[in-house]
């Protein structure tokens, strides 16, 4: 008995690593029926994987029996693998146990399409059900939606789920129509629609009965696949920046692909996934949601891509000069944010501590700025003074030679003429 | 001059009151247990008085938010020998200023106790991460920890509402002494040296019968969602310092 289960979660924890998502925050549920498990509102990472990636989640597929044949994906129907599928007790004790342990913050539970999507919903949302009304368990759950599934299914999933999810797969139509020519994403953002609309709806009810359960509290998330298919950074970002906007997700997360096939579609077998490519994008996503920066300042058609040896936000800086440099000391709140080398953190004790006198080099370098890429762009108390301007690719060498990437092996320093 | 306490959060508030009874001017703190006597420095034994301690405390709850409290008590609990004198500066500083002073980060013990406060928070939240209860043959859910700081009295919330139907024990095996749950309320508690041999788990013939299927269970499930053509040493270590492992039942092959 015991092998059989250590096989079924070997495959099938397996078959869904490839779902990037793993943030456990946001989670309201509070442990108030004396059963198991506390939301942490911002989340817990309770171990990294030898590729750096965060497990909080037990992140597991209910089955890899599949109906569609995607070819990005290991579990479609014609890929010759192992095939297991879990029952629903046995997902439930191997949640509860890992949890009582400190393993996990909660489940992910995802699913191949077996049959139909109706079916495979309802199966998840026995899981769900089990776990919250005869399990008494309040950790976090995050629940894929089934596209296609019916509306009653997905309402009653978001009942009891904390985030709930759906793929977009690839960044544009034309690239999901190419290597999964059942799909669209027009089955994606029905059910996107839905969701948002009842946790609108319930949130408003709940403002005036208490009693009103909550839905989907961690709200919903999506993820696309980068790499597979000839898109530009700017044709992910602005997909991104609209699915932020019409379905106010929580996050969008970028998947470098990684070669798991010969089709001659997608790039072959043993190339290196995109790791910098997929840095560069969570970049811009931060920017975007963190830092007040529109999608079209980052990625325009002007620069369709991003700069591989640079982040996002140097090289709009060094694109847009005009702004710099910004006076420490009297510039607004959201241009401060903007400098390179200054982070939220930074910016806002920046904000706090010069209501008490002028700030100078060495308090900035202690509260934590990254002084020697911010020197380029800012003036304090006691910058020293300086004849002349430089132009943006002098400030970028300078740059570039006291920091050392770690994803370029050899430095390409060029001299510089001038 | 030289003020002695004995390490309890008492005796630093009550360094305080004495400072601004006498205004000696410039003053460090020291543990009482650690102090070198030189031939210069004039040295004074704080002496413990709850209702002087009571009055520096609730006269920093009326300058402080309660996050500036709960800093001012992360860096107590850092126990570190500097950590003192920084929140008897701090608490110096913020009494002699006018209220928002603790937001002036241009001020080196402002900004100390914050940083200090920050590494306090980031450990807790490793022991929230990092804990990995094993179940006994009574019941028991046990783990032994050795934080870097004092942060059991952080993490008890945490872990009484989080495991609200199942009796754990955290021993803190640096500090000796550990939190018990007994289903109703935490309590404090201290074992004999001969139990705390056990060292961070129990000893494999008190493991209940399915410990060693579910430590299987998820060091398989560690393994398979792995993907090997991602391969980052660097950020994995970076994540999960070395110094951990020892707690990790999925580091336990590793080690």
């Amino acid at each position: 008995m015991s092998e059989r289960i250590r096989e079924k979660l070997s495959i099938l924890a397996d078959a869904a690593k490839y779902d990037v998502s793993c943030s456990s925050s946001g989670g309201t549920r509070k442990n108030d029926n004396k059963g198991l498990g506390d939301s942490h509102s911002s989340g817990i990472c309770h171990t990294y994987t030898e590729d750096g990636r965060c497990v909080s989640l037990l992140k597991i597929l209910l089955t890899n029996h599949c109906i569609y044949d995607c070819a990005f994906c290991v579990s479609r129907k014609n890929n010759d693998i192992e095939r297991a599928a879990f029952t629903v007790e046995e997902v439930v004790s191997l949640t509860i146990n890992f949890y009582r342990r400190n393993y996990i913050e909660g489940l992910f539970l995802s699913s191949g399409i077996f049959k139909n999507a109706d079916f495979t919903m309802e199966r998840l949302l026995k899981v769900v059900k089990k776990l919250r009304l005869e399990e008494r368990f309040n950790g976090y759950i995050h629940l894929k939606t089934i596209p296609g599934a019916s509306d009653e299914l997905i309402k009653e999933a978001g009942l009891y789920a904390d985030r709930m999810s759906i793929n977009l797969e690839m960044p544009t139509e034309s690239g999901l129509k190419l290597l999964a020519p059942e799909k669209s994403h027009e089955d994606v953002k029905k059910p996107l629609a839905l969701v948002q609309s009842q946790i609108i709806q319930l949130k408003d009810e709940r403002k005036l009965i208490k009693s009103i359960p909550k839905f989907v509290p961690a709200g919903q998330s999506t993820q696309m696949v980068i790499g597979a298919t000839p898109e530009t950074d700017k044709d992910i970002m602005h997909t991104a920046a609209a699915f932020y906007k019409n379905f106010s997700l929580k996050r969008v997360y970028y998947s470098g692909y990684i070669p798991i096939s010969n089709d001659s579609r997608m790039p072959v077998l043993g190339s290196q996934p995109p790791l910098i490519r997929e840095n560069r994008l969570y970049q811009t996503d931060w920017l975007m949601r963190y830092y007040g920066f529109h999608v079209n300042e980052l990625l325009n058609d002007a620069n369709p891509h991003l700069d591989i040896d640079m982040d996002p936000k140097l090289s709009w800086a060094l694109r847009n000069l005009q702004f710099f440099p910004v006076d420490i000391n009297v510039a607004a709140y959201k241009m401060i944010l903007r400098i390179p080398g200054i982070g939220v953190t930074s910016a806002q004790k920046i904000v706090q501590a010069r209501k008490f006198g002028r700030l100078r080099i060495d308090q900035l370098k202690k509260i934590g700025v990254a002084y020697n890429r911010a020197k380029h762009f800012i003036v304090c108390a006691d910058t020293p003074y300086q004849l002349k301007d430089y132009q943006a690719t002098q400030i970028k060498s300078f740059i570039m030679a006291e920091s050392q990437s770690k994803y370029l092996k050899n430095s390409v320093q060029q001299l510089i003429l001038f | 001059m030289i003020y002695l306490i004995d390490g309890s959060l008492e005796s630093l508030l009550c360094a305080v009151f004495e400072w601004f009874e006498h205004k000696p001017g410039k003053v460090s703190v020291q543990l009482g247990s650690q102090h070198q006597p030189d031939a210069f420095t004039e040295v004074f034994l704080v002496h413990k008085d709850p209702k002087k301690a009571d009055r520096v405390w609730t006269g920093l709850q009326k300058k402080l938010a309660r996050g500036w409290m709960r800093k001012f008590y992360c860096t107590f609990l850092s126990e570190t020998p500097e950590a003192y004198t920084k929140l008897f500066e701090f608490a110096c500083y913020i009494f002699s200023n006018s209220n928002g002073a603790e937001s002036n980060y241009g001020n080196p013990f402002v900004l100390a106790v914050a940083q200090t406060a920050r590494k306090v928070e980031r450990e807790k939240h490793r022991m929230e991460a990092f804990i990995r209860f094993q179940h006994t043959t009574d019941g028991m859910f046990y783990c032994g920890i050795d934080p870097d700081f004092n942060v059991l009295p952080l993490i008890m919330q945490h872990f009484k509402n989080r495991y609200a139907d199942q009796q754990w024990i955290i021993y803190d095996l640096k500090r000796h002494y550990g939190l018990f749950y007994d289903l109703n309320k935490v309590e404090e508690i201290e074992m004999e040296e001969a139990r705390l041999k056990t060292n961070y788990k129990p000893a494999e013939n008190l493991l209940s019968e399915k410990e060693a299927l579910y430590a299987t269970l998820w060091k398989d499930y560690f393994k398979s969602t792995n993907i090997v053509a991602r391969k980052n040493t660097k950020l994995h270590v970076q994540h999960v310092p070395k110094r951990y492992w020892k707690y990790l039942t999925e580091k336990q092959d590793v080690l």
